[in-house]
């Protein structure tokens, strides 16, 4: 049980906090032909752009109405509707997912009304999604919960679909892993969103496209009302869950995240249970090697201290991980509150910023947060292993992959070398 | 009389931008985001890029997270000393804060950030949320100065007033409004100029300054690569002001050219013709023979230098078709750079550029040169293609519209890490090309899969 600090500063310094329409972007870029586009100045969209850009080292499709000091005042419907128009002809989207902001919000504009006036000939999923409450996580919640709310449709049960609701957290790599896993356990998997397609980083032969290139088809999405199960990945996936479990009364399994070796039995048990079949190869010998990474690397993470800054969903599952394999907590840091951060195995969790987790880090062996740590990692002389969102200097963050016995193999050898670097340079 | 001001930058005589379109109104400044189509940053951006780079400030954006949580340290602006302007401060609004006024909550955050980071001033960019709401961010920003008697400068850029243009112009306008002419300089040489528009991207500015040095020349006031504070503060005190590069700051140098009497002149520090150009445009204007002498031993002896590290990228580059995508002024500084380096540029863009900066560019270019006057990926895409161009030079939003279409691609926008500029970045500039070019990947990727090749 650890207990959930707030400071009360007036200022963030050196902010962790991202906005919800970057994170509700994020979602929809996991439906096949979509096209995000935030209701706000043009400044949100090419802001959020930039951080999707350096991120993930792909042409990030993202729109803006475009609002300007009057339009703001007077109602921004007609902004909605001409940005309708150029995109359908120009992008020629599947989809598209709409996301008001701080400015939209303020204004207090009926963006719901709106959209009930204009006659769209390809879906517009509406996410309410102002910066002024929330961070990224919580954006993509709402964006996922909106998908679920809107597009699948009821039908004939099929035992054998699964629609796994993959949290914000979940890289384009780890997508790939999960579909996989489904799969290879006798399942069906739709993913919502599925980014394993969409960013994962591939070189298309159709060369520049205006929408995402890849993922779940709206097609799939609708079908997956038939799936007779949910598995929810993230606590962050939770209203969705619900919303899904009271709409078509099928049930739901929430996973916390499928990275360290018990949550990734976790996830084997539900698959063996829900499909039945045997367990498939490569699962046992990648558990058996799992086993022997653990062994190698406990000597390095049993007794650091370490200190993290990642959003609530990343945290709990790494605060677990570390704590399993021996590693202490000095300091967990959180953009915004979840229920889950009061049950860490930490004394506290403090709800802030960078600034925070520098003030509580000195002295620890090792920081996880994203690039934006980098000075701060330097400033204290100690080792960061880079996490999370926005990672700008690094490569390879679309095809990464954490999760199961693989997954958490890489990530005990990714941790143990960048130990070992800082103490044998 | 906030709205007069925008509209009076937005005319801003000395820019040509404002000139020679009959009776139209002018087009690029004053033009409004396009709902759909639009592509750019907004005023708040613009205003960070000019102001940000001032080192030893505290930058406070006063707005929700959108503003600040999606866009600190992400700049590529450099500092030799402090790196407070690194650090990124909001007062991060939440939806209580906008229902009951966000104002108690800033002049608490300028109080704890004057307290305890003691900055050499505060900079407060007022974003759309409290602008739309009417918080008086100008008194709070008065109060927040007489009570810690530390300059607190308003910006009012707020994001939906316009394009990153105007947000420079409206940073500028801080700058004239509250911080140049309040302060005493230190000893003053023969010859002293300020650098306008001039943000030290990768450190650029730093391979220009020693040039000065060896003139005699003291610069005085960059504004803002690498500056203090303080230097701003008496920067009406200098001889000349250079305005590099950039449109975008023609406002202060005009401004200042009214107050103080300081003659500006505009110049590029990209590529050897206009590097030299700049520094002859000085010494003329100063005119001093020893000065004048000074310049072209300078000249002569860069030139010669160049000539000899350039040799072998040169005969690499030569003859390659080049298509650049930038804005304003820099399609056609980067074209002279690119020229003088043997490559022949096939296209570049006009978007943002003045009736003069297009006659400059019809000069460059000849009769063949493509002239892009807009769009998106996709004409862009065309463009290439149909001059046959070997790779295309843009700022980093298209970088994957050409990598992903297999064409070399080279960054040439404020986010880049490499500084081209003077003599020392023509080197750069010129190995960074011949790499991106000769890159054996290229033959690589366009080969089929063996599954896409029909067996014999």
């Amino acid at each position: 049980m650890s207990k959930v600090v707030t400071t009360n500063k007036p200022v963030a310094v050196n902010p962790l906090k991202l906005s919800q329409p970057l994170g509700a972007a994020l979602a929809f870029l996991g439906i096949k032909g979509a096209l995000p586009l935030f209701h706000g100045s043009q400044g949100c969209t090419a802001f959020a752009k930039v951080m999707l850009v350096r991120h993930f080292r792909e042409a990030i499709p993202l729109a803006t109405t475009a609002l300007t000091e009057i339009a703001t005042i007077l109602g921004g419907a007609d902004n909605i509707q001409q940005s309708l128009q150029v995109l359908l002809t120009k992008a020629k989207p599947e989809l598209i997912g709409l996301c008001s902001t701080a400015l939209s919000e303020t204004r207090g504009e009926d963006v719901a009304g709106i959209l009930r006036t204009l006659d769209c000939p390809v879906p517009i999923v509406y996410a309410n999604t102002p910066d002024f409450y929330g961070s990224l996580a919580d954006g993509y919640s709402r964006a996922v919960k909106a998908i679920v709310a809107s597009l699948p449709e009821a039908g004939p049960l099929d035992r054998t679909q699964v629609t796994v609701l993959v949290g914000s957290d979940i890289t384009p790599g780890e997508a790939a892993d999960l579909k996989r896993w489904v799969l290879d356990f006798g399942l069906t998997p739709i993913l919502i969103p599925d980014l394993s397609g969409s960013l994962d980083g591939h070189l298309a032969p159709g060369g520049y496209q205006g929408v995402s290139t890849g993922g779940t088809t709206v097609a799939q999405l609708r079908q997956a009302g038939r799936s007779a199960w949910v598995l929810a990945i993230g606590e962050t996936m939770r209203p969705a869950a619900e919303l899904w479990q009271q709409r078509f009364q099928v049930p739901y399994t929430l996973l916390p995240g499928v990275t360290g070796l018990a949550a990734s039995d976790r996830l084997s048990q539900c698959l063996l249970a829900w499909g039945g079949g045997p367990v498939p190869e490569p699962y046992p010998s990648q558990r058996r090697q799992l086993l022997d990474a653990m062994l190698d690397t406990h000597f390095y993470l049993g007794h650091k201290r370490v200190a993290l800054a990642l959003e609530p969903d990343l945290l709990s599952v790494m605060v677990h991980f570390l704590v399993s394999m021996g590693a202490e907590i000095q300091a967990a840091i959180a953009p915004t509150p979840s229920p889950q951060l009061a049950d860490l195995p930490c004394d506290t969790v403090t709800i802030g910023d960078l600034a925070d987790l520098e003030a509580q880090a000195v002295g620890s062996d090792l920081l996880i947060t994203n690039s934006r740590g980098a000075a701060i990692a330097q400033r204290l002389g100690i080792p960061l292993f880079r996490l999370g969102f926005p990672i700008f200097d690094r490569l390879g963050n679309g095809l990464r992959s954490y999760v199961g016995y693989r997954g958490t193999t890489q990530l005990l050898f990714d941790l143990g070398n960048v130990l070992l670097a800082a103490h044998h340079p | 009389m906030y709205q007069a001001r925008v509209n009076q930058l937005l005319t801003e005589p000395a820019c040509n931008h404002n000139h020679h379109h009959g009776g139209k109104k002018n087009r690029s400044c004053s033009q409004q985001a396009k709902p759909g189509t639009a592509q750019g940053g907004c005023a708040f951006d613009g205003a960070s890029i000019t102001l940000v780079p001032i080192a030893d400030a505290a930058h406070l954006v006063h707005g929700p997270i959108a503003c600040a949580g999606n866009s600190w340290g992400s700049r590529g602006s450099l500092s030799s000393g402090p790196q407070l302007f690194k650090t990124g401060f909001t007062t991060d609004l939440s939806e209580q804060d906008i229902i009951f006024g966000g104002e108690k909550r800033l002049f608490a955050a300028i109080q704890t950030i004057a307290t305890t980071y003691r900055p050499a001033a505060i900079f407060v960019y007022c974003t759309c949320v409290p602008a739309l709401t009417g918080e008086d961010v100008e008194a709070v920003c008065k109060a927040a100065r007489e009570k810690f008697q530390l300059p607190v400068i308003p910006v009012m850029a707020p994001g939906f007033v316009g394009g990153k243009n105007l947000g420079n112009r409206l940073a500028g306008e801080a700058l004239l409004d509250y911080v140049i002419g309040t302060g005493t300089p230190p000893a003053l040489g023969q010859y002293v100029i300020n650098l306008i528009g001039e943000y030290n991207i990768a450190g650029e500015l730093w391979d220009v300054l020693p040039l000065f040095e060896r003139l005699g020349i003291q610069v005085l006031a960059k504004m803002t690569g690498d500056a203090r504070y303080e230097e701003i503060t008496y920067a009406h005190h200098a001889h000349l002001n250079l305005v590099i590069c950039a449109k975008a700051l023609l406002n202060v140098a005009r401004k200042m050219q009214e107050r103080y009497g300081i003659p500006y002149i505009e110049c590029s520090f990209y590529g050897l013709r206009d590097m030299n150009a700049c520094l002859r445009q000085m010494a003329q204007h100063f005119q001093d023979p020893e000065l004048t002498a000074r310049v072209e031993a300078l000249i002569a002896q860069e030139t010669a230098q160049l000539a000899q590290e350039l040799a072998p990228y040169r005969a690499r580059l030569q003859g390659k078709r080049v298509v650049l995508y930038t804005g304003g002024v820099k399609s056609w500084s980067v074209i002279s750079a690119l020229q003088d380096l043997g490559m022949e540029v096939v296209a570049t863009s006009t978007k943002k550029s003045t009736a003069e900066d297009k006659a400059r560019i019809k000069e460059l270019l000849g009769e063949q040169g493509v002239l892009i006057e807009g769009g998106g990926p996709e004409e862009l895409l065309a463009v290439i293609r149909r001059t046959r161009a070997d790779m295309l030079i843009a700022g980093g939003r298209n970088q994957y519209t050409a990598l992903k279409a297999g064409i070399p691609f080279l960054d040439i926008n404020q986010e880049r890490h490499l500084a081209y500029a003077g003599y020392r970045g023509m080197v750069t500039l010129a190995r960074e090309l011949t790499q991106a070019l000769d890159s054996p990947i290229w033959a690589q990727i366009r080969q089929p899969a063996p599954w896409e090749v029909a067996y014999e």
